[in-house]
This record gives C-alpha cells, structure tokens and sequence, in this order.
C-alpha cells in the first residue's frame, strides 16, 4: 500500500512517456488492466485488516481514477497529434490540374442553328428537314422558279443530270410541308444547301434556316415584327437597327432583303459593312400565291410569310469569326474556340 | 447597271445629293452596289493645244513641247509620250496642277531642259484604268484654256445598280429616270426621237418565219455612212461611266441607244447580206462564227437571224463576224426587234455566252421601244457617220405582242397585305407614274399593266410596287398571333441535339465536312461505294457524294494530324447518299474518328493510345440513352476500310445499322496516316429511337453473387458465351460482367480465361445456394457442350 503514490508517479511518467496511441494502450494494461500493478493493489485489499480497507480502497480508486482520467487525455492529445499528422502527410497540391476526358465542343455553325431553332420553337416553330439530293420540281418550279427564268442564273447549282440536283436553298422542304400538311403551319427549316460558287467569300457547301407561317390573315407586318424580334434577340441587342429593302425572289411578294445595323462598327461605318453601317443578313417576303397554288393551299383563305438567312454569315457576325472558309476545314484550333 | 449620274439627272433631277439619290434607289429595291467618281481626283488640269514639238537635245525618248494653254505665252514642257504631236488637244496640268494621288507639278527641270506642266495620259487621270498608250488627244473641239474638269463634267459619280432579274425595265437611263421620277413624284424628260425623214425608198427584205419568237423586227437601210469618224467625246464619255468601252461610232451608237432607252440593237454591213433577212429557228449543227471570232454549233430551236444564205447572228445574244460591220463598210442595215423572253432566255447560257444583249432580252425589253430607238438610232448616225437613211421596215405580229393587260386590285387585299391604309390618292398617284393605266371599280382598281413591265401579272405584283414606292419602313410592324396549340411530343425519341451533347461531354468535336469528296479517296475507304457523281463538280477532288462520312473525317483527321494535332476526337451527323440516282437512299449517318493518347497528356495520364475498346465504349454509352440494352449487338465484321481483325458490324434489333473499327493500316498507309485511327459510323435512326423507362419494383431480398472462371478456346467471341449464360442463368439474374480476361501461365496455349461475376436476386423471397448451385451447374454444362468451356478451378 505504501508503495502506492511512487506507482501512481510511475504511472503518470510512463502516461507522460507514451508517444502513441498503443504505447499508451499499454501503459493502461500495465497499470489499469486486468492484471496491471493497481487492480494487483485493489486485488490485495483484502489482505489488509477490516477497519482499513475502506481507506485504503478509497485511495487506490481515486488513483485508478485519476490515472484513467490521465490516460484519456493524453490518448486524446495523442490520437489529435496522429490526425495531425496524418493529415500534414496527405496534403495535395489542390492546384494541380484535375483527371479526365476535357470537353468536346459543338461547330460554330451547329451552334447557331441550334441558336435559332430554340429561338424560333418559343413562338411555336417546327423544325422540319428534307432530302439534299433534290428534284427540280421541289427546286425550282414549285417555288415560281420556271426552267428558262433568269433567277435560275441567281443560284449556280449543281446538277447529277437534267432532273436532279443538289438543293440551292432549303425551300424545297417548306414545299414538301405545304403538300403534307394544313395551315397553320409554322416552320423552321435548317441544313445544308450547295451552290457552285468557291471563293474568298462563297463555299460550295452553306448552311441555311428558312422559316415559313402560313395561316389566316398574316401580314407583312407580321414578317417584319418576326423577323426584327428574331434578329435583336439573335444578337442580343434590343435596340438594333433593322431596315426591309424592297428586293426580288420568285417565291414571294413583295420581298425583302433584310439589313441590320453593322454589330461590328455599331453603324459607324467598317470594312466588314463596307463602310455602308449596314450588313445584310437575310432575305425574307410575302409567299407567292403560284408557291401556295403548287402545294394546294387556297390563296383566298390564307396568306403567309417566309424567310431565309445564310447560317455561317450570322455565325461570323455574332463571333467575330472573319474567313469563312475556317467552317469546312475542322481545324481543332478553330473549333475548339466554340465549345 | 452602271450610268452616270449627270445623265441620269439629265431626265430627272431631285434635289437630293448623290448619296441620297443612292439610298433613294436602293430603299426602292434597286440597290447600288457602288458611287464612283468618274475621274480621278485632280485639279488645275486645262485644255491645251500642243504648237511645237522638238526632240530633247540630250534624251532620245523625251520631246521638247511648247503648248498653248489660253495663256499670252506658250509653255514649255518635256513630253515622254511617243503619241504627242503638233496640232493635239491633250490635258495639260499648270504648274501648281495637283493630279490624283495629291501629286503636286512643280516646274522641273529633265536633263537640263526646263519643263513646267505635264501632258497628262488618261490613266494618269483616272479616267482609265491600268495605264494608257499614251497621252490623251482630245477632240478638236475641246476649247483651250478651260479647265478639263469643267468642260468634261467631271464631277460626275458612275451609279452601279444591281438590278434583280424582274427589273429589266430599269436596264437603261430611261427606265432608271422612270423610277427616280416615281419616288421623287418629279415629271421625266425623255430624249428627241422624232422619226427621220427617209432620203431614198432603198429597203431589204425581212421575213419572220418564227413569230411567236419575234413578234417585231424592225430594220433600216442607211446608205453612205462614214465608218472613219469620229464617236464624239460626249458620247463616249457617257458610254465610259457606264462601263461601255467606245468601238466604231456605229457599235457606239447602237450601244448607246441601249444604254439610254433599252433597246439592244445590231447593224448589219448591208453588202454582206444575201437576198434578205430571215428570222427562223436554227437547224440542228448549222454553223456560226459569232463577232468575238468563237465558232459554234447552233442547236435545232435557237432562234436566229439569217439570210438567204447562212445564219447570221443569234437572236438577241450576239451578231456574227461575217456580217458585222468593219471599216470598209459604206451602207448599214439597222436592226431593233422584240425578241420574246422565252426565246432568248437560257439560250445565251446554253452556247457559254452572257451579253447585254441576252441580258436584257431575257428579262424584257419593251415590245412598243423597237420603232422610237430605231428613230433614235438613226438620227444619232446621221449625226455622226452622216449616210441616207431610207424608210423603216416593220415586221409585226400583233397576234404574238404582249399587250398590256389588266390586273384587278383590291381596296380589301391591299390593306390585309401590308395591314395599312394608304389612300385612294396615293395607290393612283403612284400606280399611274409607274405607267399604269388606273380606274376606280367597286373592289378597288382596275390596273393596266405598260408594256415594260415584265413582273406584273397578279395583285400582289401591284401591292409591292404599292409598298416598294410608297416605302417598307411605312408598313407597321406586328407579332403574328395564333392558337397555343401544344404539340405532339415523342419522348422516347433522342434529339439529335441530345446526342451531340453527349459526345461533346466525352470530349468530342464536332465537324462539318463538305457532302461531296474526291472519289480515290471514297474507292480507298469504301470500295465500291456507289454514289452520285456530280455533272458540274467544282473541282475534282468534289466530285462525288459521300457514301460515308468517312472520307470526311479521315480528311479533317489528316488536316489536323499535319498541324500538330496528336489527339483527336472528331464526329459528324449528316446525310450521306448511297446508290444510284434512280434507287438513291439519303441517310442520316453519325461518325466519329479518333487518335491519339487515350488520355489528354498531363502529369497523371499514361501515355497508352486509344484502341477499339475506347470508342466502342464510347457507342456503347450513346446506345445506353436509347434505354434499350437487349437492341444492340457488336458482331465481327470484315470493312474493306477497316482492320480485318478490329472490325465490328453493329446491328439493331438485328439490323445492320453501322460500323465500328481500326482503320486498315494500308488505308493508313495510302493516306500518309502514321497513327492508330479507330473510326464508326452509324445510323442516326437507330440512336434517335429510344424507348420509356419503365418500372419494376424494388426487391427487399438480399442478391447472391457467384463468380466464374471459365476456359475456352481462343476463337469463342465472348458475347456468344454470354448469351449461353444468360439463357441458363434464369429469370432472376440480374447483372452479369465480366471482370477478368487472362491468358498466360496455367492457361493452354490458344484458350483464354474469361471470369465473370453473376448476381440473382428474387423480387419477393430469399434466394438458397440450392437453386443457384443448380443455375450455376446449368450454366457450366451448356458452356462446356456449346464452346468446350472449362471451369477453372
């Protein structure tokens, strides 16, 4: 029993001592455990006469209990220095570049038709597509364009023989619509669409979206709020100048070329609007009741309007993109501006 | 079109700059294209008269001047000019002159002589283009000392107007002064064309086989003309600002009358021609040298001028060598007809040829113009090469002359059109200076349509002469208005757009490549392929259409390949054209081309290169959004493009939909690839159709795992195996993989070890080993039958 505080400072040396977590396990086992040096001095009290074992008893316990009370604070203070430690050892440099596959991108071109799909389905649009390899009826004589007409010098087309063709514009498939289906119709219709033309500012291959209402009591008002509500939230730009140029197509009357206020010089003047503050942008009109007579459709009941625009031309103009022929050739460092 | 502007303001001038005058015209729908100063920008240049020449003392090219420039004393200049003579009138630039370029004369002195002032050359007043001959001689009767600039009007602007097909009435001055006039609501002067007197009753002889073709052929015999004179600089000068280069006064003339009233016209040397002039379609072979010396093969249909000999000229397009005039000829026959559109119309184009005159009668020339520009014609001649002009012949039938018709216009229409009310006064005033004949009915109008007008044949021709004059920025602007109808939408369907998205986000690219390829390149990758060629291609390497979106993409790989690029991930959706013409399919094709790393190079990627699995798995990801996972399958297949031992055909619910593999590595070759390249191509049909989930309900049940390593001979394709599974493994089996193939130490040579991991799981009871030690005995026996499949142990 005498010997019990120089084990409690034992005890507490070796608690001190203990560097670990499991060394201090087995400081506890030593002194604590079952067979540790104070339950040994617990497990002698009964050696001791009867009037001192409460005594007694009472000391060894507060010591037991003061050297567990010990042995938990600093296996709490060890187990906190390992989590230190640990976590010390898994530092990352969280500024390494992270693992996995980039993301791919869609073309340019994709994306603005995309652009004006989406734009157009909020007002109720379809999209509609069609075949590349075209008739000349869906053509041309479906839409007022007869063989000998001069607007047929307009679009250098391709031909595979006397009938056959790759399509000029994407009007055939307003064409095939009207055949299939009743006012009212409202379509947009994108793709590609091929003229013999290659030069600094012409490929042999362009894309298109044409959009056609066809319904009771429509109006050249209504084409030109379309359209100017289009191209201001197309560009995104509310109070874009927007001008109807009288012009001509076969398929419609009256027609219309569409200008818009330069967006690269903001109509000051620039080369891209070849100092004029206007560019061009796309072509639109009335349809022609010989279009509606073609497909069936009475040209006392419904009136309609359509229009056209050249994909790639929004795309530079809304990108700044400034040499068309960078759209066919897929060069990664191209695309990859878009994704 | 291109005139000058002075001209134009000859017949009518509003009170607007050239600028307005310009933007005037366009919002009118004739737009100019360009405004340009007639002549370069220079100043103190005076007409002069060179009175002495001598040669320079001390330089054999260069001649000592003294010109008379209105001033007391003659001036002395050093002339390079090998044209410069004693008696020309030429431009001379004064001391202090600035000519184009702001380039300063300052008195000089050249080899010692003094020279003050410079004898200018055309070009060196941009009044031509490139460089001139020589110095420019003027016409005598250029008056010396005045300023060039004054007395040349050059302050002058040439218009070009690009004209739509519909608007050939707008092809000369006069339709273009009709125009301005109607916009400006200004009255229009037209040039003298009181009809000549004839001097003698001399005709030839006219016959119009064809008169539908031609229902007007008017023609003149002027005797005696003088071909040596002169074409005055006035008329020259008018004809250089409308980009009309001066030949001989006659083809001056006949220009010049098309340039002002429209009219194409042709002289003809009357003593070239044999018995009379016959205006008849061609036989087939007949042939033609035409004036630009081109011999050609007329075609049975081309509608001709001959005579009793030989064809002379195609109608409309262009006159012959043998009949044109030259300069021994003495009397002219003058032809002015109306070709109708429909007979000259593709004619020009078919033969390779494009001219003003073919120009303008494809789009109509007024049928009531051919008598005023013959009178017109002729009295210009008369003016310039003199001659006798005997009465005019005219061959008309009435039968086949568009009369002007009528059109009825609706008050009603009109304003449901443009949803705008213009008034009565308005729709009148601008309608009848347009040339119309209008009378109020009970509807609206009753429009007579003038015989100039091509493009007018229905109301809504009139409504947008209507909202073209009175202006498109008047028409209001309105939101079309319709029913909210909602419309069908198939869910199941995959957008495409749905499905690019899901390749960008696997670190693909899109592509666009042209439809049509060369075709070695399409014979090296699909052999056989048949595909349309095109008639008309735009070079050879465009001349077929793609029959695959291979060639495409093996060419943006080698694009990319030969910029740096190592790793590339391209696709492309669109059609591509196989068969025939007459049994042609046009289907919408997904491809994709890969190379490279399997990983983007960085400090934690390998190096490894991608290989079939990479992209199959990439396909097996976008199958997985059609929801349907029993659909497909990937079956050997042999592509003659595509590596024969990496090469998959992929099916569709038993379809062959698309292709999955390694390009052929002589294919690589042949192209110059050095790389791997593993490329698909599949139908976009098969991918957009996809189906709706459907539920099953959760099981509370614990699932059983078993593991399997089973050994087959090398040749058994893993998923015949697996299918064998499967159809022993029971309706509770709900995932099987495969997580290991070994082949090596403790596998037979030729055999491979393929351990898979089977999970059965029972909707609604706890499975015992029983039954799955049966299903798994099951499946070792029918292996072992089918495929000789051994447990290893």
């Amino acid at each position: 029993m005498d010997h019990l505080p120089q084990l409690v400072a034992e005890a507490r040396a070796a608690i001190e001592g203990a560097q670990d977590v499991q060394a201090l396990d087995e400081v506890r086992v030593r002194f604590l455990g079952k067979k540790g040096e104070i339950t040994a001095l617990l497990k002698s009290l009964g050696r001791l006469p009867p009037d001192e074992r409460p005594t007694a008893g009472e000391r060894i316990n507060e010591a037991k209990q003061v050297l567990a009370d010990e042995l938990e604070t600093r296996k709490q203070t060890l187990q906190h220095a390992e989590l230190e430690a640990r976590l010390a050892r898994e530092r990352i440099d969280v500024t390494l570049p992270g693992r996995g596959e980039p993301t791919g991108g869609l073309h340019p071109v994709t994306r603005t038709l995309e652009r004006i799909e989406s734009l157009f389905a909020h007002i109720g649009f379809d999209v509609a597509v069609g075949p590349e390899i075209e008739d000349d009826y869906h053509n041309f004589e479906a839409l007022n364009i007869p063989a000998q007409h001069p607007a047929r010098g307009m679009a250098d087309t391709f031909y595979f023989d006397a009938s056959r063709l790759l399509r000029t514009h994407t009007s055939p498939v307003q064409v095939r619509t009207m055949k299939e289906q009743a006012p009212p119709i409202r379509i947009v219709c994108p793709g590609r669409v091929y003229r013999s033309d290659s030069d600094l500012t012409h490929t042999p291959m362009f894309h298109q979206v044409e959009g056609l209402l066809v319904d009771e009591d429509v109006s050249f008002a209504d084409l030109k709020g379309t359209i100017e509500d289009f191209l201001k939230a197309f560009f995104e730009r509310e109070t874009l100048a927007v001008r109807f140029r009288p012009s001509y197509f076969p398929f419609t009357e009256p027609s219309a070329e569409v200008d818009i206020q330069c967006v690269m010089c903001g109509g000051e003047g620039c080369r891209v609007c070849s100092h004029s503050g206007w560019l061009e942008v796309m072509g639109c009109g009335m349809v022609h009741p010989e279009v509606f007579r073609h497909s069936g459709i009475d040209t006392e009941r419904y009136t309609g309007f359509a229009f056209g625009m050249g994909a790639e031309r929004l795309t530079m103009l809304r990108y700044g993109v400034n040499d068309l022929r960078l759209f066919f050739e897929n060069d990664l460092r191209f695309l990859r501006q878009f994704g | 079109m291109r005139f000058s502007e002075t001209w134009l303001r000859d017949w009518v001038s509003p009170d607007l700059t050239t600028q307005a005058l310009a933007d005037q015209i366009t919002m009118a729908g004739l737009e100019v294209d360009a405004i340009e100063a007639v002549a370069g920008d220079f100043e103190g240049v005076v007409v002069a008269e060179v009175v002495a020449k001598e040669p320079h003392p001390s330089a054999d090219k260069l001649n000592v001047c003294q010109v008379h420039d209105g001033s007391d004393e003659p001036v002395q200049v050093v002339c390079g000019a090998p044209n410069v003579a004693v008696g020309q009138k030429v431009p001379f630039a004064r001391v202090n002159a600035t000519l184009p370029g702001d380039f300063k004369i300052k008195k000089a002195k050249l080899r010692g002589v003094e020279s003050r002032g410079m004898i200018c050359s055309a070009s060196e007043l941009e009044l031509e283009e490139g460089t001139s001959a020589g110095i420019w001689v003027l016409s005598n009767e250029a008056p010396i000392g005045v300023s060039l600039r004054d007395w040349l009007a050059l302050d002058d602007h040439a218009i070009e107007v690009d004209l739509t097909p519909n608007r050939g009435d707008c092809l000369s001055l006069k339709g273009m002064a009709r125009e301005v006039g109607v916009l400006s609501r200004l009255p229009v002067t037209t040039p003298n064309s009181d009809v000549v007197t004839a001097t003698h009753q001399a005709t030839f002889p006219v016959r119009v086989d064809s008169p539908a073709q031609c229902p007007r052929y008017a023609g003149r015999v002027i005797r005696g003309v003088d071909v040596s004179a002169v074409t005055p600089l006035w008329m020259t000068e008018r004809l250089r600002r409308s980009g009309v280069r001066a030949i001989d006064p006659i083809v001056d003339v006949t220009n010049y009358v098309m340039l002002e009233l429209g009219q194409p016209m042709h002289a003809f040397d009357l003593a070239r021609l044999h018995d009379s002039i016959v205006v008849r379609e061609a036989q087939d072979g007949e042939r033609l040298t035409l004036l630009d010396g081109q011999e050609i093969a007329l075609r049975e249909g081309t509608l001709v001028i001959a005579d009793a000999k030989q064809p002379l000229a195609i109608a409309g397009v262009m006159g012959g060598e043998s009949s044109g005039v030259n300069a021994s000829t003495r009397d002219i026959f003058l032809e002015s007809a109306f070709f109708s559109p429909l007979a000259v119309a593709g004619q020009a184009r078919s033969y390779g040829l494009h001219t003003d005159a073919s120009h303008r009668f494809e789009r109509g020339v007024d049928p009531q113009l051919a008598q005023v520009a013959i009178e017109r014609a002729t009295q210009l001649l008369l003016d310039i090469v003199g001659g006798e002009p005997g009465p005019v012949t005219d061959v008309t039938s009435p039968d086949y002359l568009p009369l002007g018709h009528a059109v009825i216009l609706r008050r009603k229409r009109l304003d449901q059109c443009l949803a705008l009310v213009m008034t009565d006064d308005d729709v009148v005033d601008i309608l009848s200076r347009l040339g119309m004949r209008v009378s109020a009915i009970d509807a609206g109008w009753r429009v007579t349509v003038p015989s100039w007008r091509f493009d007018i044949s229905l109301e809504e021709d009139l409504i947008e002469e209507l909202a073209r004059i009175h202006g498109y920025d008047q028409v209001p602007v309105r939101r079309p208005s319709a029913r909210l109808k909602l419309s069908a939408s198939n869910e199941a369907r995959q957008p495409l757009a749905r499905l690019r998205r899901h390749l960008v986000a696997r670190g693909y690219q899109e592509a666009i490549t042209y439809s049509f390829v060369a075709p070695e390149l399409q014979e090296m990758l699909i052999p056989g392929a048949s595909a349309p060629y095109l008639a008309n291609p735009i070079s050879a390497d465009m001349s077929v259409m793609r029959a695959s979106l291979l060639p495409g993409l093996v060419k943006a790989l080698s694009h990319n390949l030969n910029r740096q690029q190592s790793r590339i991930r391209l696709f492309e959706t669109g059609l591509v054209f196989r068969g025939e013409l007459d049994e042609l399919e046009q289907v919408a094709m997904l491809g994709g081309i890969v190379c490279g790393p399997r990983q983007p190079e960085g400090w934690s990627s390998s190096r490894e290169g991608v290989d079939f699995f990479d992209l199959k798995g990439d396909l097996e990801s976008l199958m997985a959004l059609t929801q349907q996972p029993d659909a497909w399958r990937f079956e050997v297949g042999e592509h003659p493009g595509l590596h024969p031992g990496q090469t998959a055909r992929i099916l569709c619910h038993g379809r062959h939909v698309g292709w999955v593999g390694a390009l052929h590595p002589g294919v690589r070759a042949g192209l110059g690839i050095k790389t791997n390249a593993v490329v698909f191509e599949l139908e976009l049909e098969a991918l957009t159709q996809g189906t709706l989930p459907s539920f099953k309900p959760l099981s509370r049940h614990p699932d059983v795992r078993r593991d399997l390593a089973l050994v087959v001979s090398d040749d058994v394709p893993v998923m015949a195996l697996m299918d064998v599974i499967r159809e022993q493994a029971g309706e509770w089996l709900v995932d099987m993989r495969l997580f290991d193939v070994y082949q090596g130490e403790g596998i037979e040579k030729g055999h491979k070890s393929l351990a898979l991991g089977l999970t059965w799981q029972h909707p609604s009871r706890t499975l015992n080993d029983d039954e799955i030690n049966q299903l798994v005995d099951a499946i070792v026996s029918e292996a072992k039958t089918r495929f000789a499949a051994v447990l290893r142990s």
